[in-house]
């Protein structure tokens, strides 16, 4: 046998790490659909689809904006010191990703506030007539594939990143992988290909974001595998991290909600629907977003969880 | 350059938590918190037991994913002596030091920024031990300097068997266990 007892009990350390609640897998949730809506207003930029008739396009922006700030609000709610917040824009810290990610985030609202720019919202134009003449002058071929390809490697940066952030915890078997970085930026990519298909009015968006996401699924589904086996063929506190997600404590939730809600079904369902047996709805949609955010609420469950066990301490 | 870390004779302790009363009355450590506490770690089948009681607290890592990991550079290495500390000040309490930490030894001070031991440098700038060792009553605990071959924990370093926590984890940290 072997049995660790501590007299230590401290507040979000003991029993178990806890100490992201909601608001983390939130703001990595968000994060990552906005990235995803930077790469797909990027790709619609520069294969000039912005162009066709109520191209998403015209609201893609404002909806990253909102978004992104409903993540960073998140994010905020979770520090525990938040008069002292700015202090993370007084340095830049080479290894923290966390450094890394508060200033991409500072790119992220001045890339979308540009974009929005490019094809200017009706309702918005006739409040700011003003945007027109800025509308005009950004409209140039080169300014506009220079606004595609940055929007497109800023939006893959922030995706990589919110898996990076979890990544870079060696302390933390479950997310000391890499795949973490891929399968974020995937599940972002696929929730904005999601939302984008739910709301778009433009038909043929509707169907190639559709297309897109069946394909983003697949590959979820395998990275999220890839990401199993490797932490299986690791060392022996990453195994038993694998395991809480195979058969352990977080398998049900994990198996249920995330593969089978947010992955599964959705392709099924659009799968019938890109192949025209059904019609497009709003469910396999709506099932993808929520399958991207529980995928975000387990993996920093399980991460918390998962720790260096007394059987290797020394 | 000094390189401040313990030596702890887990045959002398006796997990009394003298240095834990001593660590929370010196630092005023926030009531429910601890920057010390005590292991009893058994192993083995009944009836050949083994038991090793352990003070515990920061390990001052020699390669600390804390630092690494703080968004703000809140969480640094001191000059003197290589002992991490946390600026109040700068710290966001973003927690992501908490969730680097293999060893479970920071925590969230209720005024909101990270909190962990920091060998009491405040009593070791006027040249006293820190107050968990000063207060040790089988005197199972050691503080000196690694980087002097001739201080008390050079010497036991080499003279016992000994363990630090969690090697794999590859933080280098510099207290160690004499078995």
């Amino acid at each position: 046998m072997n049995e660790l007892v501590i007299t230590r009990m401290n507040h979000l350390i003991d029993p178990n790490l806890h100490i992201w609640g909601w608001e983390v897998p939130v703001y990595l949730f968000f994060g990552g659909l906005v990235a995803g809506i930077m790469i797909i207003s990027g790709y619609f930029i520069v294969t000039h689809k912005y162009k066709a008739e109520n191209s998403a396009l015209t609201f893609l922006p404002y909806l990253g904006i909102i978004l992104i700030s409903v993540g960073m609000g998140s994010l905020f709610l979770d520090l525990e010191h938040k008069l002292f917040t700015w202090r993370m824009y007084t340095a830049f810290m080479w290894k923290s990703p966390m450094s890394w990610g508060a200033w991409i985030l500072m790119l992220v609202y001045p890339i979308l506030l540009i974009l929005s720019f490019i094809k200017i919202s009706p309702m918005i134009g006739a409040l700011i007539p003003g945007l027109y003449k800025i509308s005009e002058r950004i409209n140039k071929p080169n300014i506009l594939k220079a606004l595609g390809i940055l929007s497109i490697s800023i939006g893959a940066l922030l995706g990589l990143y919110t898996g990076v952030l979890l990544s870079a915890f060696g302390a933390r078997p479950a997310w000391n992988s890499a795949m973490l970085w891929i399968i974020f930026l995937t599940s972002g990519l696929s929730a904005a290909a999601a939302l984008i298909h739910m709301i778009a009015k433009n038909k043929d968006e509707r169907e190639l974001l559709a297309k897109s996401d069946n394909v983003l699924l697949i590959i979820e589904f395998v990275l999220i595998l890839l990401y199993l086996v490797g932490l299986l063929t690791s060392s022996q506190v990453s195994n038993d991290a694998a395991m809480l997600l195979i058969n352990g404590k977080f398998a049900a939730i994990f198996w249920i909600f995330v593969v089978g809600i947010g992955i599964i079904i959705p392709l099924i369902i659009q799968l019938s629907a890109v192949t025209h047996r059904i019609k497009h709805t709003s469910v396999g949609p709506i099932l993808v977003l929520f399958g991207g955010l529980m995928l975000r609420f387990i993996i920093v469950a399980v991460g918390q969880y998962s720790h260096w066990s007394s059987a290797v301490l020394k | 350059m000094a390189r401040y870390g313990m030596v702890i004779d887990t045959a002398k302790c006796v997990g009394c938590m003298d240095c834990v009363v001593a660590c929370k009355t010196e630092n005023n450590v926030p009531e429910g918190f601890n920057r010390d506490w005590i292991a009893y770690e058994t192993n083995g089948v009944f009836p050949t037991l083994t038991q090793e009681i352990r003070s515990e607290r920061c390990n001052q890592c020699d390669n600390p994913p804390c630092v690494y990991c703080c968004p703000s550079g809140a969480s640094h290495v001191s000059e003197q002596g290589g002992i991490v500390l946390v600026t109040q000040d700068e710290c966001v309490g973003c927690k992501a030091c908490m969730a680097a930490c293999p060893y479970g030894a920071r925590f969230v001070n209720p005024e909101g920024y990270a909190d962990k031991c920091t060998f009491c440098n405040h009593r070791l700038e006027n040249g006293e031990l820190p107050a968990c060792v000063s207060v040790c009553p089988t005197y199972c605990m050691h503080f000196g300097d690694f980087d002097d071959p001739e201080s008390e924990v050079s010497k036991l370093l080499k003279s016992r068997k000994n363990h630090p926590l969690i090697p794999a984890a590859g933080t280098e940290p510099q207290i160690y266990y004499l078995v």
